[in-house]
């Protein structure tokens, strides 16, 4: 299923302090969390940013604190996708783990600020619709696949294990 | 082929006898840890699938740090979650306030990482304990929900990058800060990305526990994901009357295959700086001296062990605070607060007019007990100082050793330690 949006430009190293500072670390609500997405980089971007659109990175996108609240928060400001031309390693480890897709890309610096882009998370393939150019993403490794697949990590393991819960 | 350090400790707990950069496996997990922010959501997760028993109560710390005293009652409600889940689990390793500190130094301290182990921490400076010479890797928190549930996760092997530090300093004053924060300004905060860092060398093996566990605590500022150095005496001496489990000492093979070698002379290197707004803007100390400072903090669990204290206040003894900067120091532990106490440390920074407080993760990241204002700088020997890091977007950190900080806070001038400490 292909992702279709409008493309938010940040540029390298957004860390996840500028994703979600500290100062509101003490709820774990994805609603309230969503309302302070990039707060500090960007004031405007939760005001504008609409269901779909997708944040594009350059290099080291998710930098800094473990926190799973950085993800949380993207999901819940109605961002389908990130586009980087390099991840953080724990961001995105838990970006799969939330089922939230990434595309690592050389050419997400070819990206500009609302250029519209329609995505295959399965394939990596990247069509830059204002653009007229396709790019092409690492796709992820099978078994990070397979969690994605689930729809998430715990989903994976509920299944493994026979739980009988109802992840999110 | 020979194996690093790294490699060995994965193929260890993954049954293997070798294991190569790249391969992914799956690893049983000697330690578990989550502190008030990151268990939450963890426990969350463990909750909503319907697990109902941690995998091995005594290999799951909790340990509250972050926002502790709570600072409002949505930490309060944080705390009080991970608390109740502790109790309902009957968790042995739950650490409150009073009786803990920051969850990096207190797992060393109380024998729950150890050499050879593998400890999954959702923290991204979990990579700390790798000091000890263990493979110690930072997760978010639904990573640490499935290995609660399941007691091993998955890694792909890492490439491992060695930073050989040899020599004799020349600078007395030069630690375990100074070489991570030149490191990283050479090769970036991206140069590690996926990566292990082993650090080796004379220079390395001269250092204290304390010390190592800083070099390997900023090793995720590089992109790392665990920094490690391998064990030798020094750790068996330290690991030994605290371990609350047998250990296995591993060491990298000397035909190990590394991605890439970096060799640096210690008596080459000036302190070092990390300036606003990214740890990898290292300058030597020398360069940018002199600059004003409004706030200097001491803590952070990059620097608040003994080691830390024992060089700030030989720096402050005798000595005041400058006029119109503020100095705050946070022991690491409760242990660490309570030993500084009888070696008369705290006397030391109380009568130079700091700040003192029970340990907590506070200033570091801008939550509470120490937040700065619109175009405030402070000097911390903590370990980031993105925009907005330790509190007001505009505000500016600089990054830097106790002693720096120390003599910072004397000077009310980012200083150089011989300034004030002949």
């Amino acid at each position: 299923m292909n992702l279709t949006g409008k493309a938010w430009k940040f540029g390298d190293n957004v860390d996840t302090d500028q994703i979600i500072p500290a100062r509101y670390l003490v709820t774990a609500d994805p609603a309230e969390l969503g309302k302070h997405c990039l707060e500090d980089a960007d004031p405007e971007f939760v005001k504008k940013v609409r269901v779909g659109d997708v944040l594009v990175g350059e290099r080291n996108f998710g930098c800094g604190s473990s926190r799973e609240h950085a993800p949380i928060a993207i999901k819940a400001a109605g961002v389908s996708a990130v586009v980087a031309k390099s991840f953080a390693r724990i961001f995105y480890r838990n970006s799969i783990n939330l089922g939230l897709p990434l595309f690592e890309t050389p050419d997400a610096s070819r990206i500009e600020q609302d250029d519209v882009l329609e995505l295959n998370p399965a394939t990596g393939a990247i069509k830059n619709l204002t653009r007229n150019e396709t790019y092409r993403a690492t796709p992820l490794p099978p078994f990070a696949q397979e969690i994605m697949a689930a729809g998430g990590l715990m989903r994976y393991v509920a299944k493994k294990k026979g739980l009988a819960g109802r992840p999110s | 082929m020979g194996m690093t350090i790294t490699e060995k400790i994965l193929a260890d707990h993954a049954g293997k006898t070798d294991v190569h950069p790249g391969e992914l496996v799956d690893c049983r997990l000697d330690m578990l840890m989550g502190n008030d922010i990151t268990a939450p959501i963890a426990i969350r997760e463990f909750e909503k699938v319907g697990a109902t028993e941690v995998f091995d109560p005594d290999r799951l710390a909790i340990v509250l740090s972050h926002f502790v005293p709570a600072k409002d009652i949505k930490s309060a409600e944080q705390c009080k979650i991970a608390r109740d889940f502790a109790k309902r689990h009957r968790l042995k390793y739950f650490f409150d306030e009073g009786r803990g500190g920051i969850e990096h130094i207190l797992l060393p301290q109380e024998g729950l990482a150890l050499p050879g182990d593998i400890v999954l921490g959702a923290d991204s400076h979990s990579c700390t304990y790798g000091g000890l010479g263990c493979f110690a890797t930072g997760v978010g928190s639904t990573d640490l929900a499935a290995a609660m549930i399941l007691g091993s996760t998955w890694f792909k092997v890492p490439e491992s990058m060695k930073f050989h530090f040899y020599g004799t300093p020349r600078n007395p004053w030069l630690s375990a800060k100074d070489l991570i924060l030149y490191a990283i300004g050479q090769i970036g905060v991206d140069g590690a990305t996926y990566r292990a860092m082993e650090f080796t060398g004379e220079a390395v093996r001269r250092l204290s526990v304390d010390q190592r566990l800083t070099l390997c605590n900023m090793a995720v500022e590089a992109g790392g994901k665990n920094g490690i150095v391998a064990p030798d005496e020094v750790t068996v001496e330290y690991v030994k009357p605290r371990a609350k489990r047998p250990w296995k000492l591993f060491q990298s093979d000397p035909d190990a295959r590394y991605h890439s070698v970096h060799e640096w002379d210690v008596a080459k290197l000036d302190l070092q700086v990390a300036c606003p707004y990214s740890p990898d803007n290292v300058r030597p100390l020398p360069e940018v001296a002199g600059i004003d400072v409004d706030q200097v903090f001491i803590g952070s669990c990059t620097n608040a062990r003994m080691d830390d204290l024992r060089i700030a206040a030989r720096i402050m003894r005798g000595k005041k605070v400058a006029p119109y900067l503020r100095c705050i120091v946070i022991p690491a532990t409760h242990e660490v607060f309570k030993q500084a106490m009888k070696e008369g440390l705290i006397e030391v920074f109380s009568d130079a007019g700091c700040a003192i407080s029970e340990s907590t993760c506070g200033p570091c990241l801008g939550g509470y007990n120490g937040v700065l204002g619109p175009e405030e700088v402070c000097v911390s020997t903590s370990n980031r100082n993105f925009p907005g890091r330790m509190g007001h977007p505009k505000a500016k950190v600089y990054l830097a050793s106790p002693a720096v900080a120390a003599a910072t806070a004397i000077r009310g001038k980012l200083a150089m330690p011989e300034e004030v400490a002949p």
